[in-house]
């Protein structure tokens, strides 16, 4: 009787069996998002931030350090304040950022650590640990800042900060969260992944509250930070300081560079600002000043400021038309029939021409380069010799980068056809007579000091450079880029250099140069400037080499706004040839004479914030 | 007289087999979810017997306790005196709202020194043994009403007392006596209505009205068009017909006003987590989803043994007792809870052609009732914890965490296995 129904109560308990393992394939097999959820519930990635690199000077001085400093974070499932006036006193914050950061805190998660303080000093969590007994909930992470040396260098180094937006999203690896630190400029921006180091990364499992129960899978996908490398650099701090301070109430640059390595010893952008303004806390605060001083303070302009090279391009020209076999050490030009001028001296050759810099020398010199084919009309000719030429020139360097490990180098413009072609909107509308100015360093050519720096080490090591760098070692085995041991010929025999460097010394004993920029014991060979300015005053400008003889220095100093070239930025070489190469500087007068010169325009003494420091007034 | 000697050859060892297998998974998993990777207990360590995993143990330990007595208790006892025990549960259940202490917010507890009993739990039993002994005479036939309403009566009172202590899902268990009934004689339309009645309600609360009266509309033309010829012709079907779908939408209809006004708001939220499981994950719907990521987290293998996150860090509430299946589903994965699922289903069809070869429909009815307790128990606990069933406070027969529970258990399953270990000295009526 019924037995039947056994079977059919069965196919129903059979059924019910088969719709759960049906829900269950289908929550465990096919859907993945549990398995998602379920980490986000139970695993707390924590990713440990490593110190970042140091820096050194070339004799092992630090400039760039880290200090640590303290974040504290709150859980709010677990935080109570029972006193809440007590607990803002303790942090001294206001009671309204308290309940503002407390909600937010609270809506990102009640049980995951949201950042609540940020940067306490070392002074500051000493003060509070006491209290932290009262405040169970929150909790105390280090983290590190930057920490400088030294006021001076500021640009060259860049500086540190939050990862922005825009950069958060580009990033190719995902490797930045929001809220990460970020090198932004110079060294710090070059060497970022270097300084940076590994990160680490803890898996931790949580309960329910948020309470941690162990390493996930036995630590077995942890990884332990790694501290950044440290960069040694081949700055020499008491140089750089020393230079700084000479750059003081002035705007410009200038650059000092170890011919035979290609390291740079010295680099000053002024006006320069204290870097430690822009660590922790102040950042936001001084960051926007600093970008809105007209004086343009966070620029690094070494290797980014554009100028015309002036007369110091003269140099280029007696050396390229050598080489191209157009002038000799005995060619001599007169004055006549150059629309550029000069005064006080008669035809002159070679030498003569660099010692007293005479404009119509170069621009002859430079119609003949140009003018060489007898082919074809003035346009074509043009055309042809101005390739030639700038084909040339470019081995030094101009209109393209020299590849300093420096985050911001601009390329800088070397006139060729194509720049007048795409300037005069075609081929065969300009000749020789539309670009004469730049045979002496004027019109379309434009150079960064830095490039200039290397125009003076190619001339003191006769015709070669090594690509200057800031950074001569990384890491414990300082090891660095091959790129920056290996010399670039170029490509003008080192026979042309002689008459040059002639020429350079003449210029300094008794050429272009004024008495304050000679130095009485100290061979220095050197080339003045005065780079033109339709906005006011003409830049000065010098670059040199010391001693004539197995040089150890070759530098380059841009002084805006402070005319001819032989009575500002002269002066400013030889204190820092001096120094570099005796340690001390016995022309005291002037020393001090040109650390006061203020050579600030008038728009900007009035504008100029009080920020934007001098690097070097302590 | 039987003598209890013979009982080792007689007893079933598959049926006992599975117990021992259920019994020792659920610790297994018990013990899991109370591991902590950061200190683990040890057997010797005191504490250890103050988690659920020790107190299990002292549970199935006392279990077998049990299990020796309802053995060695002569089988006839459970007929003889299966009114005096209903009727002793029942004062029970009647002085539990006087003398009853509130765990975990339900205020159905009784408790002797450190030991906590449920009733509740124990009133299936009694209510199955009363329910079998009632069918065991040769008179009581079930196709009719007058014996109906006598069956229903045995199940209603303690079903309605247990209400009375709110705890509504216990009482929702006496339901999986329509399995006995069935199987005893009750006529096929009952579990038809009752399923029908269900599927009904799950409609009236997924869709909207206009889409039940759709269908009800093409099912109905659909019968029309097969029905005999005799039937189209006669104008009283149509009215029948017509009736019958105004009876079903009234009753649709009926479905929210029922689920707003008659329910209480737990159970109202219940319901609404269940048909919309996106709803209030933190609140609400916190258990279910919790319980769904634990088990969906387990993936194909799952975590392994002790492996779990889920369960272990107190993500899912209740872990250990009517959530034990999660901790199945995480560390055991696909394969794991398959498997239990075909083992449980095995072991209640053993359980059931056990009961069919019964030659006393005492024991046979008896074996029956205790099926359908254990499927019902399966089909809500399993359905609840993977969102097909709202949450109600039913452990998983065996593996659940609790003392109640398994010693209820034990004692229903083993009270079985001793009638049918005497079914041969029974007399056939």
């Amino acid at each position: 009787m019924f037995t039947q129904r056994r079977n059919l109560i069965f196919l129903f308990f059979g059924l019910i069996g088969l719709l759960f393992i049906g829900k269950l394939f289908f929550l465990q097999v096919i859907d993945d998002t549990y398995e998602k959820a379920a980490d986000n519930n139970a695993i707390r990635k924590i990713i440990q931030i490593p110190f970042r690199g140091e820096v050194y000077d070339r004799f092992g001085k630090l400039i760039v350090y880290n200090t640590p400093v303290y974040d504290l974070y709150i859980i709010p499932r677990k935080a109570v304040v029972k006193d809440t006036n007590q607990f803002c006193r303790v942090f001294r914050i206001t009671r309204e950022y308290f309940i503002k950061t407390t909600q937010r805190a609270r809506a990102y998660s009640r049980v995951k650590p949201s950042l609540f303080l940020k940067h306490l000093s070392k002074e500051d969590f000493a003060s509070v640990q006491d209290a932290m007994v009262d405040f169970p909930g929150f909790f105390f992470e280090t983290n590190a800042f930057r920490t400088y040396q030294s006021r001076s260098f500021s640009n060259a180094l860049g500086y540190v900060a939050e990862i922005s937006p825009t950069a958060l999203t580009d990033q190719k690896d995902d490797y930045y969260r929001q809220g990460d630190y970020v090198g932004i400029s110079g060294i710090e921006s070059f060497y970022e992944e270097t300084l940076r180091g590994q990160r680490g990364v803890k898996y931790r499992m949580v309960n329910s509250n948020g309470v941690e129960k162990g390493d996930y899978k036995n630590g077995s996908l942890n990884i332990n930070p790694v501290s950044g490398n440290n960069l040694y650099t081949s700055i020499d701090l008491a140089i750089q300081e020393y230079a700084d301070s000479l750059m003081q109430h002035k705007v410009g640059s200038l650059v000092a560079i170890e011919p035979s390595t290609g390291e740079i010893l010295a680099m000053v952008s002024a006006p320069s600002y204290d870097a430690s303004l822009l660590t922790g806390n102040n950042f936001s605060k001084y960051y926007q000043q600093l970008a809105l001083d007209p004086m343009k303070p966070l620029l690094n302009r070494p290797p980014s400021a554009y100028y015309r090279p002036g007369s110091t391009f003269k140099l280029v020209q007696a050396l390229v038309g050598q080489q191209l076999g157009f002038i000799g050490p005995g060619t001599v030009f007169s004055h006549a029939g150059a629309p550029v001028k000069c005064h006080g001296h008669g035809p002159v050759d070679l030498r003569g021409a660099i010692r007293v810099s005479c404009n119509p020398y170069f621009y002859h010199a430079f119609r003949k380069m140009v003018y060489d084919k007898t082919t074809g009309d003035t346009y074509e000719r043009s055309a042809q010799g101005l390739q030639r030429w700038a084909d040339l020139v470019a081995n030094f360097g101009f209109g393209r980068k020299l590849g300093v490990d420096l985050g911001n180098e601009k390329k800088g413009i070397l006139p060729n056809v194509e720049y007048y072609n795409s300037v005069y909107k075609g081929e065969k509308m300009w000749k020789f007579s539309n670009i004469y100015s730049i045979s002496i360093g004027e019109g379309e050519i434009v150079v960064s000091p830095l490039k200039m720096a290397n125009l003076a080490a190619i001339i003191a090591n006769r015709g070669w450079y090594i690509p200057p760098h800031v950074v001569k070692g990384i890491g414990l085995k300082k090891s660095i880029d091959p790129f920056y041991k290996t010399p670039v010929k170029v490509g003008v025999e080192a026979k042309y250099f002689n008459v040059v460097i002639d020429g350079m010394e003449d210029a300094v004993t008794h050429g272009t140069v004024e008495a304050d920029g000679r130095i009485p014991d100290i061979k220095m060979v050197g080339k003045t400037g005065t780079s033109q300015n339709q906005k006011g005053k003409d830049h000065s400008i010098f670059i040199a080499f010391a001693p004539r003889d197995n040089p150890k220095i070759a530098i380059a100093v841009f002084v805006e706004n402070a005319g001819f070239g032989g009575s500002a930025a002269a002066p400013i070489a030889s204190l820092v040839v001096e120094k570099y190469l005796k340690r001390k500087v016995d022309r005291k007068a002037v020393e001090t004479k040109f650390m006061n010169m203020n050579y600030l325009p008038n728009v900007y003494s009035v504008t100029r914030k009080k920020v934007a420091i001098d690097s070097t007034k302590k | 007289m039987t003598d209890s000697n013979h009982i080792q050859g007689r007893i079933d060892w598959i049926t006992v087999g599975f117990y021992v297998l259920f019994v020792c998974l659920g610790w297994m998993n018990i013990y899991s979810a109370v591991y902590s990777p950061d200190a683990p207990l040890s057997f010797s360590d005191p504490a250890f017997y103050d988690s659920n995993a020790g107190k299990q143990l002292v549970w199935i330990g006392t279990s077998f306790v049990l299990i020796v007595c309802i053995l060695v208790i002569d089988f006839r006892f459970f007929e003889s005196f299966a009114l005096f025990i209903y009727l002793g549960l029942l004062l029970l259940l009647l002085a539990v709202p006087f003398l009853g202490v509130t765990i975990n917010g339900s205020h159905s507890w009784f408790k002797f020194g450190g030991v906590t009993i449920q009733p509740a739990e124990f009133a299936k039993t009694a209510t199955a043994l009363l329910l079998a002994k009632y069918l065991n005479d040769p008179l009581v036939n079930l196709n009719k009403f007058a014996f109906q309403w006598k069956a229903a009566l045995i199940i209603g009172i303690p079903m309605l007392l247990i209400i009375g202590s709110n705890e509504t899902g216990s009482a929702l268990v006496f339901a999986s006596f329509l399995i006995l009934l069935y199987r005893e004689g009750l006529p096929g339309t009952y579990p038809a209505l009752f399923i029908g009645g269900i599927v009904l309600f799950v409609s009236a609360l997924l869709v909207k009205a206009w889409i039940i009266l759709l269908v009800l509309v093409l099912l109905a033309g659909l019968f029309v068009l097969f029905m005999p010829i005799y039937l189209q012709r006669d104008p009283k079907t149509y009215l029948r017909l017509s009736g019958a779908i105004a009876v079903i939408m009234t009753l649709a209809l009926l479905v929210d006003w029922v689920v707003n006004n008659v329910l209480q708001e737990h159970q109202r939220n219940r319901i609404r987590v269940l048909i919309d499981p996106g709803f209030d994950p933190r609140g609400l719907g916190y258990q279910v989803t919790q319980s769904k990521i634990a088990i969906g987290s387990g993936g194909f293998w799952g975590k392994g043994f002790l492996g779990g996150t889920q369960t272990k860090f107190d993500f899912v509430p209740e872990q250990s007792t009517d959530m034990v299946f999660c901790t199945i589903g995480e560390e055991h994965g696909f394969v794991g809870v398959m498997l239990m699922i075909i083992f449980f289903l095995g072991f209640l069809w053993r359980l059931m052609y056990l009961a069919d070869l019964q030659r006393s429909r005492f024991a046979r009815a008896y074996g029956f009732g205790l099926v359908g307790i254990l499927f019902f128990h399966f089909l809500v606990n399993i359905g609840m914890t993977i969102g097909l069933m709202p949450i109600m406070g039913i452990p998983l027969p065996f593996f659940s965490y609790g003392g109640s529970s398994l010693w209820s258990f034990t004692i229903l399953l083993f009270i079985f296995l001793k009638l049918d270990s005497h079914r041969s000295d029974m007399l056939s009526r």
